[in-house]
């Protein structure tokens, strides 16, 4: 297949800087979009604005090749994996990537959507390998601490964020980046905007709390047994393939987290005091 | 009546959580969390032993439940498992080695059996 064959003339080939392309840092990995399109890699560094970082070495690689445009697609992407080799490929993009050699390709139309989910299932898989994963919730840092608000869709993700106030910064209102370290877990803004159309700060902080959001009549945290808070995140992590052995390796990790993380449910009216009950 | 044997599959991720078993299928992603008597059949599924086998010695002996009304649940149970390719079914012994075909099924949040 001609794309693959392109994974493999890659080989060997370093230094980004003799090419065009943009390095995007986030969660501290950064991964270089390499494109000879200036207009493409000027729209890559606005809409990642924060998270661009030239001097950073980065740790993957992509090659964009641009097809002619075409609208942005609704449906979900398919990923698979065959021998080393995963695959995306949605309406709007196809993309492969080689991760032993952490090197791949992109053909996508020149909107910014499909580089935007090429990017989340790159770093969802990067990040299941570690013990990590990115959640449906919104984060944010306070006193030295991230907190994870998390949800189904209307439960506040949005709200809480835009909530805010000015002591903390919001990581995310929509995807949270969810890293394991030596010493627990860390949480890392994102340029994943939700409703907010608000790119998250590029700030990380150790993991504090993960908070189960719910609307409701008064400011409360109420106290939750593990045996519902796995199910929940579970619910809440980004698969975007069904892979049997990165399922069971995010399954475990989950658990993992549990066990390490405090949880509960944060049950809010929405006005500004329910951050007093954060941090 | 015909047997049924069950057998766990491997393309799954389990952890007993609370005394109870918590299962994702590798197939779907959907995710159960089974109750007591599922859990005991769970842990029964060892692909020898006949379904009617295990709701006579485990379920009736462990559960104040009728034999009849303990089978009929316990086929929907498996019925439901097996459409998530979570668990084998099979009117013959199941051997471990047993190639095994993934049901593919909508994925569907969060069961609980």
């Amino acid at each position: 297949m001609a794309v693959l064959s392109s994974i493999s003339a890659l080989a060997g080939h370093v230094a980004p800087e003799i090419a065009g392309g943009v390095t995007v840092e986030i969660g501290g990995i950064p991964i270089f979009l390499r494109s000879g399109n200036a207009d493409f890699c000027e729209m890559i560094e606005r809409r990642y604005a924060g998270f661009v970082n030239p001097a950073a070495s980065p740790e993957y690689e992509f090659d964009i090749d641009l097809n002619p445009p075409a609208e942005p697609s609704d449906e979900d992407a398919r990923v698979w994996k065959r021998d080393d080799v995963w695959f995306f490929e949605r309406g709007d993009f196809h993309a492969e990537w080689d991760s032993r050699t952490r090197r791949g390709c992109v053909r996508q139309a020149p909107n910014p959507y499909a580089i935007d989910t090429v990017l989340r299932i790159v770093h969802s898989l990067v990040l299941a390998e570690e013990g990590g994963f990115l959640l449906h919730a919104a984060s944010a840092i306070r006193s030295g601490q991230a907190f994870v608000f998390t949800g189904v869709s209307g439960a506040g993700k949005t709200t809480i964020s835009r909530l805010a106030p000015s002591n903390a910064a919001v990581l995310t209102d929509e995807i949270s980046y969810i890293r394991r370290c030596s010493r627990g877990y860390r949480a890392y803004g994102t340029p994943f905007a939700g409703e907010l159309a608000r790119v998250g700060e590029n700030l990380s902080a150790p993991l504090g709390a993960l908070y189960f959001l719910e609307k409701g009549p008064a400011n409360r945290i109420v106290p939750v047994s593990n045996r519902a808070v796995v199910p929940a995140l579970l619910r809440n992590i980004l698969f975007f393939s069904h892979d049997e052995q990165l399922v069971k390796r995010v399954f475990d990790s989950a658990f993992e987290f549990v066990s390490r993380v405090a949880a509960a449910r944060l049950i809010f009216t929405p006005d500004e005091r329910v951050w007093r009950l954060i941090g | 009546m015909n047997e049924i044997y069950i057998a766990r599959s491997t393309a799954v991720a389990s952890r007993v959580l609370d005394g109870e078993i918590v299962i994702m299928s590798a197939v779907d992603s959907t995710l159960f969390s089974l109750s007591e008597v599922a859990t005991v059949i769970w842990q029964a599924a060892d692909g020898r032993t006949p379904l009617s086998e295990i709701v006579r010695s485990r379920i009736c002996a462990e559960f104040d439940v009728a034999p009849d009304a303990a089978y009929r649940d316990a086929e929907a149970f498996i019925d439901d498992l097996a459409r998530h390719g979570i668990l084998r079914v099979s009117s013959a012994p199941i051997s471990r080695d047993e190639p095994q075909v993934a049901a593919m099924a909508a994925s569907i949040p969060v069961r609980t059996a």
